[in-house]
């Protein structure tokens, strides 16, 4: 909050119509830079199993691929169901 | 070698085509050999904003189709000799241009000319597609309101992603008396908010809508925006130009240092 803002606050008057444009728009921007689409997600789980399924049997059905965002962080989870390991990468 | 630059922006109505028009004709003024692209077909515009709508015969699609030589489509600027247009087909679809086409064009016109400045359709559908296939940079127009620039970060998002990451921005529209109230977003908010290079601002000015209603480019004219967009070509051609005070029009002393200094 700038001096003028607390100024303001102070005086219980509304804030500028530019703040609120600025908070309004940092707010869409945080969510139209972060949405993932579906099909995106799909092709991301599908390569991550592809990868995997070289080592380990991979459960496709029982496998889940998500995208978090936080204010400042973002995640990408993946639970593999794994079905077994194989035999040769085992050692 | 020519340099091919779109004139993009998502939302539409924010000063695309006055943009092309003024920037075009004020880097071929500085000596530059430039043709003007306009790849809004169906609803092309700026050959009225250029004033050059009744010289048309050939358009954009009928040189992409091999219906006529590029020679014969372009028209010569009324004013400036080595400034060209070369018109949008205004009763084709979006579709009678494809992304090849406008690559093979742009990297022809580079050997003849040094800019080729392409004024995009609104939206980032296919019309948008086909402006920016062709493209080397793009010059990103907003206006300081929330959605166009939230439509802003969505191109320069796509720009990015097909791999024009040299874009700058021009902010349209501006109204210093605003901005002094704390009615309007400044320069430096939407600059940090979409983490975007500057390339120039330009006032809301009703001389811009009076020089396109006669069909010449305001830069042409000593005033405020003609200034504007001078010191845009400027930058465009490499120099460094300090940003234009907008406040200077309604600053009483500015207008008397500049009387004594012109008189
Ligand atoms: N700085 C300005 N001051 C005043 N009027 C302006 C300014 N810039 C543009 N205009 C006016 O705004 C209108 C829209 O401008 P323009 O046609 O250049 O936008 P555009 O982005 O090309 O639109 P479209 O998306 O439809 O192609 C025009 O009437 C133009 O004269
Ligand atoms: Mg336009």
């Amino acid at each position: 909050m700038s001096f003028m803002d607390l100024v303001k606050a102070l005086l219980n008057k509304n804030p500028d119509s530019k703040e609120v444009a600025k908070e309004r728009l940092r707010f869409v921007l945080v969510h139209d830079r972060t949405s993932i689409s579906p099909e995106f997600l799909d092709k991301v789980k599908e390569e991550i199993i592809e990868v995997i399924s070289r080592y380990m049997e991979i459960d496709k059905e029982a496998t889940e691929v998500n995208f978090h965002k936080g204010e400042k962080t973002a995640m990408l989870e993946a639970n593999l169901a794994v079905k077994e390991i194989k035999r040769e990468v085992k050692s | 070698m020519g340099e091919v630059i779109v004139i993009t922006s998502g939302k539409g109505g924010v000063g695309k085509t006055t943009t092309a028009a003024n920037i075009g004709t004020g880097l071929s003024m500085a000596g530059n050999k430039v043709i003007l692209i306009d790849a809004d077909i169906g609803l092309r515009n700026l050959d009225v904003v250029m004033g050059l709508e009744n010289r048309i015969v050939y358009d954009l699609v009928n040189v992409v189709e091999k219906g006529c030589r590029l020679q014969q489509a372009l028209i010569k600027d009324k004013r400036n000799e080595n400034l060209f247009l070369l018109p949008a087909a205004q009763t084709r679809d979006k579709a009678a241009v494809d992304q090849d086409q406008m690559k093979e064009l742009c990297s022809e016109l580079k050997k003849d000319f040094d800019y080729i400045i392409i004024d995009c359709p609104a939206g980032i559908e296919q019309g948008f597609k086909n402006a920016v296939a062709g493209a080397d940079c793009g010059i990103v127009v907003t206006t300081p309101e929330v959605s166009a620039v939230r439509d802003a970060d969505r191109v320069i998002g796509i720009l990015e992603a097909s791999g024009l990451s040299n874009h700058r921005l021009i902010i349209n529209r501006i109204r210093a008396d605003m901005v002094k109230k704390g009615d309007m977003m400044d320069v430096e908010d939407i600059i940090e908010i979409l983490a975007v290079k500057l390339l120039g601002i330009i006032p809301d000015d009703e001389k811009i809508i009076v020089s396109t209603n006669r069909g010449e480019p305001i830069i042409a004219n000593d005033t405020i925006s003609g200034r504007a967009f001078k010191n845009i070509c400027r930058r465009i051609s490499g120099e460094e130009v300090p940003l234009l005070d907008l406040h200077e029009k309604d600053n009483i002393f500015a207008k008397l240092r500049k009387f004594i200094r012109s008189g």
